[in-house]
């Protein structure tokens, strides 16, 4: 069972309180971009086995977005965040870090 | 290869059974390749198999990072059917239908296909428009599927409850020749063919990196050493995200896990299959009697084979609905799959920005009922450079042009 904390109301909810967002962090385009950066906005993914940065929704609690930071090869977590953070937090970045010699980092 | 037929089996019973040979053999993989396939699950083994039998390209390895069929192709529901929406998806998915019919003639490997009748059912109004569209897209499309009312539901499926409070059964789309087969032995089939035209079925052996020059690969990394090949095909389904990566390119896939489930035995008590997409749940019965069930996928990426139980739990509370005697079923095993969506929910067969580099991915939560023509059409773009009538549509820079087969919305759910 997927545990994530909100970090809005504190609560420790489980995953049927919560809804999926997928990859967080996309920088949109619009009319007026490239059809290259379009694509990659809409369609391409990191999808990546690893450390990998989510939107959830806190749905049946607060109803707020937040972003987690998680492991997609063994599903531990890693933390949550704010969805109004245009990139991870220093410390968290450290703690996978710490855990996770090979991540390559966020970028 | 010794061929399986009537006499084999008199001719072994009167030498207890010391004949048969290994159905493939297990060899060191040479330093050259004409083609390589990374994956032998079901699609893998297609492709080297049409390639050999379509193209006669035969100095072919198949690599395989653990043990043939291993992955989702022994992990599915093994239903079969092709009633499709979009016009490139029935045409891929009749052709592999139509091929799954003479199976195990042409492997001479037993399949076990069982056209047993599939049923989709309609259990809002919804629906009932969506099917009614669908039947006459098949008929336009040459796939034979019919609309049948509640009664002739209940007719086939004595055990469904057609007046369910939330979702009552208001018709069905029925495809007649829709059914199951054995999955694994649709691998073990292949691969037998395959070692028998004298390729090489290469298990317990990663791919640990592509080697390319002048956007040519010029062959693969793996734990067994370095393996040149002239072409080179992946088709490794819910990792086709890490070895696209390896060869330098991306894909439009995300990988999501798919759970199934399959019940104690009892007695025949079901000989169709039957879907319900509202409350997404599909169950029919193997023939060893279990019940086979499976549903909708996780919603998030996951590469653990392993799903939320909060997904099964919504699926038989769906089930049990429509089917009440379950409700004291005892369910025996579960397990998970990782599938690989794209965007529209359709599968990628397609050129890669790498010139002798194809793949075929994508094919999300329903790959193996596509197995055969999945096979057929990948073996015809590698062999010949460029896609055909089956493959065409499929390429990945569908997604740049908008040029979608967007099965997501005809169904409603990914399938």
């Amino acid at each position: 069972m997927l545990i994530l904390e909100c970090p809005y109301c504190g609560v420790k909810a489980e995953e049927t309180e919560l809804s999926p967002g997928y990859e967080a962090h996309l920088k949109r385009f619009g009319p007026g971009s490239s059809d290259d950066d379009f694509e990659a906005y809409m369609f391409a993914r990191k999808n990546p086995k690893g450390v990998h940065f989510e939107r959830w929704r806190h749905s049946y609690g607060c109803g707020k977005w937040f972003l987690a930071a998680r492991c997609t090869a063994t599903l531990e977590v890693f933390g949550t965040y704010p969805a109004q953070s245009s990139e991870p937090p220093a410390d968290l970045v450290a703690k996978i870090k710490a855990k996770r010699p090979d991540w390559k980092g966020f970028k | 290869m010794k061929r399986y037929s009537v006499f084999a089996i008199a001719r072994e019973a009167f030498r207890d059974h010391t004949g048969w040979e290994r159905a493939w053999r297990n060899p060191t993989p040479k330093a050259q390749y004409d083609a390589i396939i990374v994956g032998a699950g079901g699609h893998g083994l297609a492709t080297a198999y049409y390639l050999g039998k379509n193209f006669g390209i035969t100095n072919v390895a198949i690599i395989e990072k653990g043990w043939l069929g291993g992955g989702n192709t022994g992990r599915n529901t093994t239903i079969i059917r092709s009633n499709y929406l979009q016009d490139p998806s029935a045409a891929i998915y009749e052709k592999a239908r139509s091929l799954y019919e003479t199976l195990s003639q042409d492997l001479n490997y037993n399949v076990m296909f069982s056209p047993r009748g599939l049923l989709m059912l309609a259990q809002t109004h919804h629906e009932v428009r969506g099917y009614l569209r669908t039947v006459h897209a098949n008929n336009l499309q040459g796939v034979a599927t019919e609309w049948i009312e509640p009664n002739r539901v209940k007719e086939l499926v004595p055990i469904i409850n057609i007046d369910g409070p939330r979702y009552p059964v208001l018709g069905a789309l029925f495809q007649a020749r829709g059914g199951t087969a054995r999955h694994d032995a649709v691998a073990w089939g292949y691969a037998r063919a395959c070692s028998a035209m004298g390729m090489d079925v290469i298990q317990q052996c990663e791919v640990k990196g592509v080697r390319s020059e002048n956007g040519q690969v010029t062959g693969v990394e793996t734990t067994k050493g370095f393996i040149g090949c002239k072409k080179l095909g992946i088709v490794v389904a819910g990792h086709s995200g890490q070895v696209a990566d390896m060869a330098g390119f991306r894909l439009p896939v995300e990988a999501v896990a798919l759970q199934a489930l399959v019940s104690e035995p009892i007695k025949p008590c079901m000989d169709v299959v039957v879907m319900a997409n509202t409350v997404h749940g599909y169950m029919s019965q193997s023939d060893k009697g279990e019940m086979v069930i499976g549903g909708g996928t996780d919603g998030f990426n996951n590469f653990t084979q392993r799903g939320s139980f909060h997904h099964i739990e919504e699926t038989l509370r769906a089930l049990v609905e429509t089917f009440p005697m379950i409700s004291r079923l005892k369910m025996l095993r579960q397990w998970g799959g990782i599938v690989d969506m794209t965007g529209d929910r359709s599968p990628i067969i397609s050129k890669t920005p790498l010139g002798n580099c194809f793949i075929n991915c994508g094919w999300g939560t329903g790959g193996f009922k596509a197995i055969p023509g999945s096979g057929w059409a990948m073996a015809e773009l590698m062999a010949k450079g460029e896609p055909g009538a089956l493959a065409a549509d499929f390429n990945m820079w569908r997604f740049r042009e908008g040029q979608f087969i967007d099965e997501s919305v005809a169904a409603g759910v990914a399938h």
